[in-house]
């Protein structure tokens, strides 16, 4: 638990919101999970994690037995950090607790991308006093290697509750990856995690997530990104494993000229899974531009694929498109694409697509010798893959695998 | 060998064609002219086995197996190639997936890359396949990924249509290399099916037989450039008058 207490102000805000129902999704008896769970000793080496939740971490990117390729970790398991590191010099990583302690100045950065009484799970973090972790790139520090998360959920039916920091001081790189996931395989639980990130001039933030849960989770991650003169945030987000329901719908504030902001998606959808998923941008700087890019696909289960994009100030530029896939009869995908533009000269365009495989392209691959089912898995790999610009190749190569591992058991 | 007997084709409940019959030896090429309409990508579609092409009566054999019956894929591995027409755009799947997928294990990157050096295509490997390509380019997407198939039954639908005049000898460069043109007769194996509608692919390809197609039938054999000629000058109503 947090040692610093936030302002008196965040908790009456909090407190008045604490039953405030979010704007979408099924609205979540936080009540029913449970509060507290047992302490977990600092791990000075994550190495040393029982071998089952290592490999659950690596499943969602996160390496602990060789972080050669890595430039810091950040592990929390239910809600205590259990451990946090930095490789690089100029690159903080750290338990929020612990970055209240050391910086006064973080006051200043406390729910500014996030407002506290958005609902009653950003209220519920407040009033927990919940940890998370702080990663910092100091002016001009550009990461060799990405920075790793973990968000681990070892306790059946726990509420757990993150709220995380991320500053990219001016031009500097920042490169994270961040995997959540949840020990047992059927066991209920709740995952509510604030991530505010503060991307400065120039700078440029790419944060990697993959999440991997369990049919009977609910999930609402809240998320805000606030993006200065020339800055970059690049979003990758993979959920290709059940859940019963997740819903989330980060919005990102290009506020300096220039500004650009990608939102790469892609989710599998199983049966009785729930997904309610979007990024909001708000191009509110001259030149500001976005790119939301979703990939939705259903084997059973339903996605609801949200994107909004706003122009306010003079040649931004967005695109939004939403691809959807419907493997089983069941399955079901809604696309709300939404663009609204407030002045001339803005350029805002969208593409959505909702369908089955197309028959014409099986076959067209079926006359190559492919068989109907490596035809199929084919056009699904392809459909599933994001080109993504901007990833280190490393990266982009890992995320890439991520994806293929979790193609294999949809085949 | 392929052998056409009596076949009589229906798409979607209505009979297209009849009562074709067709004889393409080893290491022979042919070419189908006819208007449009007339049935000839159905033909080629019904050889190739797609299931919207249904075969209502009569056998098709090749290499002395009836593969009536067969499905698409099965008949492209046992030696049957398509160029499409108009392929679809299949997004997400790269040019160079579906090279790969064709070559079915016998090659490798570096094969692909050849591939596509020898069809001018190195730029698209890596683009979704037909995606914002132009005429010349899916036509030369198509032959690549025929190269790689290598086809002892080459199907080609209008392989010159929309492609420009610089491009026109390089497809017919390339189509000579599908089927082994530069081989001698005797030691040939490759065979070729020709849809053309200008025959200006003919100049560049050495065609032994030509057949004129009209309203799902037949009508014509002959000398392929003999039937051109007579085309040019009087048109399909003079094949319709002069039936055989």
């Amino acid at each position: 638990m947090r040692k610093v207490k936030s302002s008196p102000s965040y908790k009456e805000k909090a407190r008045a919101a604490a039953a405030k129902a979010a704007s979408l999704g099924e609205d979540i008896d936080i009540a029913a999970f449970g509060a507290e769970a047992e302490a977990q000793p600092y791990q000075a080496d994550p190495s040393k994690l029982p071998a089952q939740a290592k490999k659950q971490m690596l499943e969602t990117g996160v390496i602990l037995d060789d972080n050669s390729q890595r430039s810091g970790t950040y592990i929390q398991m239910d809600n205590m950090p259990i451990h946090y590191s930095s490789r690089q010099e100029g690159i903080e990583v750290m338990a929020m607790s612990q970055a209240l302690e050391k910086y006064d100045w973080l006051a200043d950065y406390w729910w500014r991308a996030v407002a506290v009484d958005t609902d009653k799970y950003t209220a519920h973090i407040e009033l927990k006093d919940s940890d998370g972790y702080f990663i910092r790139a100091l002016p001009g520090k550009k990461t060799v290697y990405p920075v790793q998360s973990c968000l681990y959920l070892a306790k059946a039916k726990l509420a757990q509750n993150v709220h995380n920091i991320i500053i990219a001081e001016e031009n500097s790189e920042l490169h994270i990856v961040t995997g959540c996931t949840v020990a047992s395989g059927k066991e209920p639980g709740l995952h509510l995690g604030v991530s505010e990130f503060y991307i400065k001039k120039g700078a440029k933030v790419t944060f990697t997530m993959i999440h991997s849960w369990n049919p009977e989770m609910a999930v609402r991650p809240r998320t805000g990104v606030i993006i200065e003169d020339n800055g970059l945030f690049l979003s990758n987000y993979v959920l290709m494993k059940p859940v019963r329901s997740l819903q989330t719908n980060p919005l990102a504030d290009c506020i300096g000229e220039n500004a650009t902001v990608r939102f790469n998606s892609v989710l599998v959808a199983p049966p009785d899974s729930h997904m309610d998923t979007g990024s909001r941008v708000l191009l509110n700087a001259k030149g500001a531009k976005t790119e939301i890019i979703s990939r939705a696909l259903t084997t059973g289960g339903t996605i609801i694929a949200r994107g909004y994009i706003e122009g306010n100030a003079p040649d931004v530029k967005g695109h939004l498109e939403c691809r959807g896939l419907i493997l089983e009869e069941k399955g079901s995908i809604h696309a709300i694409p939404e663009l609204e533009g407030n002045l001339a000269g803005i350029d805002l365009s969208h593409e959505a697509a909702v369908g089955k495989i197309a028959e014409e392209e099986v076959e067209y691959l079926m006359a190559r010798g492919l068989t109907r089912n490596e035809a199929t898995a084919t056009i699904v790999r392809g459909f599933l893959h994001v080109d993504i610009v901007g990833l280190p190749p490393q990266l982009a190569a890992e995320l890439q695998k991520a994806v293929e591992d979790s193609e294999k058991e949809l085949m | 060998m392929l052998e056409i007997k009596g076949l009589n084709v229906a798409v979607e409940g209505k009979e297209i064609l009849k009562d074709i019959n067709l004889k393409i030896g080893t290491g022979e090429s042919h070419a189908l002219f006819g208007p449009n309409g007339s049935g000839k990508t159905t033909l080629l579609m019904a050889i190739m086995g797609f299931p919207r092409y249904q075969v209502t009566k009569g056998k098709i054999i090749f290499k002395d197996k009836d593969i009536t019956r067969l499905g698409v894929d099965e008949r492209a591995r046992l030696g049957i190639g398509i160029s499409f027409q108009r392929p679809p755009v299949v997004r997400g799947v790269k040019t160079r997936d579906m090279v790969s997928a064709s070559l079915r294990g016998r090659g490798d990157e570096k094969t692909i890359a050849q591939l596509a050096e020898r069809t001018d295509l190195t730029d698209f490997l890596d683009r979704d396949i037909n995606y914002g390509f132009s005429g010349g380019e899916i036509k030369r997407a198509e032959l690549m990924q025929l190269l790689a198939q290598k086809p002892e039954l080459t199907l080609l639908d209008e392989p010159e249509s929309g492609v420009d005049l610089v491009n026109i000898a390089l497809i017919g460069k390339l189509i000579n290399e599908l089927l082994e043109k530069d081989c001698p007769i005797r030691t040939r194996k490759c065979m070729g099916l020709i849809i053309t509608h200008t025959g200006h692919i003919l100049e560049y390809i050495n065609v032994r037989t030509g057949y004129v197609m009209l309203n799902g039938s037949i009508v014509c054999q002959g000398d392929p450039h003999e039937i051109l000629a007579s085309v040019k000058e009087k048109g399909y109503e003079e094949c319709a008058r002069c039936v055989r």
